[in-house]
């Protein structure tokens, strides 16, 4: 908060953390809490942060994560996630993820990309601090970034200061919701192990969707992100998202990739 | 942003009713002090706002039953720490009715009670304004002039209430209240028009590719993965057309400033009470709308993932 005050008063200064628009990925911690420097200032990095990391190259807008994550969540202890006027002429409803689809380029050379995105549980979540409850909070042992459905006030203010719109309040209950992370399963000793990780990530077809600990070096999600250069959403705010995005890779066919005169590719 | 009335009302008719109580401090403070009779009514006025300006602000929450629980993270959020001031402001001008202001009472008493108004009611403007100004990436909104004009419309919406009881209770007349109040609602204007002019000016730093990290020159948005509403499309859309906005921004500059002041220059040279009584009326609805345009024209980054239905 004090940072932010301090951006406040230097008025359209640039936030301390600069960094490429591309790449920002989480800081990777050696063991335990360490002070990492930002642009001058020390800040606590966990030891442990779950997140999931998401391959734009191989996702293709299945809408499964989206459905097997409602589902999970509508079932839950919490109770059922609104699903009003389903089958009437102005559904609306509650999901903690949702699949966009982009285009990218001009025609002919054009590529449909489709985006997942749920909470990224940020390591400096800009939702936690500016809740007057306490509801919104960061747990320490794993970093995922959780509402507490009993203290929240449904004042909609964490979805004001997320700028990646990941919040949204539950119409039914009046309370604000977002991606837990799967945290009833994946601690869940009843479940098998394969059940044991994110319902998204359970249902995702091309696994385009991966999960881990970001701070460990050696997790399938860290080696991702480190060999595919996964980067952050809007890293120009400095909100250190923990999920990542793997970017499109450029495939060259050799059967149908036209070739010119002199019998070269076009380049990527 | 999708302006809430709830918290239009609130802060509209909170920020007036700090200005009227600052008024009576500075009086007091400037050795001028309004009759006990004018103070007391002034002040269960403002408590009355303030009370009716914290009921209208429970309309915006989802569990109101549990609004208690606000005031509990005031280490980290403005919104927590404004729900903690407003009480103490509402106490504040409690105190000062039931302790007779203005009465013979011992006039350290006096000082005393102006100077806690006046620091009080500053610390809730303050908290209000930085509510919206600490969101550094809704960038209409992080600046200082957020803070500056919450605290100049509350004074200039203050004093012209004062003046206006003023004319209609008999007390004896204050031009230089009147004046004050000129004065606050041009410097209110001014602000408001920079801040409005630096939103139109403003390049966001958030773009669709730095929103999806495919930098691209060309990126659109097919689909945004519903075909209905959801929270997302109705919280941050306003859902105007830029035609309608450009009303609102007639009418707030008319209602809330323009008209007003032209109205207490004709108040000051003819006296005529209707003059006050108008300014009032028109300033209620130009601030309204100029709140409104305030919400309206804060554009969320979020929205950056809802444009297109497909």
């Amino acid at each position: 908060m004090i940072e932010w005050l301090q951006r406040l008063l230097g008025a359209e200064a640039p936030p301390a953390v600069s960094h490429t628009p591309a790449a920002d990925p989480p800081s990777v911690a050696q063991s335990g809490p360490t002070s990492t420097a930002t642009g001058g200032e020390a800040t606590e990095t966990l030891a442990r942060q779950l997140a999931l990391v998401i391959d734009l190259n191989v996702c293709v807008g299945c809408h499964a994560c989206v459905t097997s994550c409602k589902e999970w969540n509508t079932s839950g202890a919490a109770g059922p996630l609104a699903d009003e006027n389903a089958y009437g002429a102005d559904p609306t409803g509650t999901f903690f993820n949702r699949v966009q689809t982009y285009e990218a380029g001009t025609f002919p050379n054009t590529e449909t990309i489709h985006f997942p995105k749920s909470c990224l549980h940020c390591e400096e979540p800009p939702c936690v601090p500016v809740c007057p409850t306490g509801a919104s909070y960061k747990r320490a042992e794993d970093g995922i970034v959780l509402v507490d459905y009993d203290k929240c006030i449904g004042c909609k203010y964490c979805a004001w200061a997320c700028p990646y719109g990941a919040r949204e309040i539950d119409e039914t209950r009046q309370v604000m919701t977002k991606c837990t992370l799967c945290v009833d399963r994946i601690y869940d000793p009843k479940l098998s192990k394969d059940d044991q990780r994110p319902a998204c990530v359970k249902a995702c077809p091309t696994g385009a969707r991966l999960f881990g600990d970001v701070k460990d070096p050696e997790s399938e999600v860290s080696v991702a992100i480190r060999e595919r250069g996964g980067y952050s959403l809007m890293p120009e705010w400095g909100t250190r998202p923990a999920n990542q995005y793997l970017p499109r890779r450029v495939t060259i066919s050799a059967v149908t990739t036209p070739v010119d005169a002199a019998g070269t590719a076009p380049a990527p | 942003m999708n302006p809430a009335f709830s918290v239009i009302a609130f802060t509209t008719i909170a920020g007036a009713a700090q200005g009227l109580v600052v008024t009576l401090a500075v009086a007091m403070l400037a050795g001028s002090p309004f009759s006990p009779g004018f103070q007391r009514t002034a002040l269960l006025l403002a408590a009355a706002m303030l009370v009716a300006g914290l009921g209208a602000s429970f309309l915006h929450l989802g569990r109101p039953e549990r609004a208690w629980r606000a005031a509990t993270m005031w280490r980290t959020s403005w919104l927590s720490r404004e729900v903690i001031v407003l009480p103490a402001f509402i106490a504040v001008v409690g105190l000062g009715w039931l302790g007779g202001v203005g009465s013979p009472v011992a006039p350290l008493w006096h000082v005393l009670w102006s100077l806690l108004a006046l620091v009080v009611a500053a610390l809730l403007w303050y908290c209000t304004a930085m509510i919206y100004a600490c969101l550094r990436f809704i960038e209409e909104w992080a600046h200082p002039l957020t803070v500056l004009n919450f605290v100049l419309i509350g004074m200039a919406s203050g004093l012209l209430l004062c003046a206006a009881l003023v004319v209609f209770t008999g007390e004896p007349a204050r031009p230089a209240v009147t004046w004050a109040a000129l004065v606050a609602t041009l410097l209110a204007w001014a602000g408001r028009r920079r801040a409005v002019h630096r939103n139109a000016g403003i390049r966001h730093r958030s773009t669709l590719q730095t929103a999806t990290g495919i930098h691209v020159p060309k990126l659109e948005q097919k689909s945004m993965g519903m075909s209905a509403g959801s929270f997302n499309t109705r919280e941050f859309f306003h859902t105007a057309t830029a035609s309608g906005l450009r009303h609102v921004k007639r009418i707030a500059e008319l209602g809330a400033f323009a008209l007003p002041a032209l109205l207490l220059v004709v108040g000051l040279l003819t006296g005529a009470a209707w003059a006050w009584a108008l300014a009032l009326a028109l300033q209620a609805v130009g601030l309204v709308a100029d709140r409104w345009l305030f919400f309206a024209q804060a554009k969320h980054p979020q929205n950056l993932y809802y444009q297109v239905v497909s």
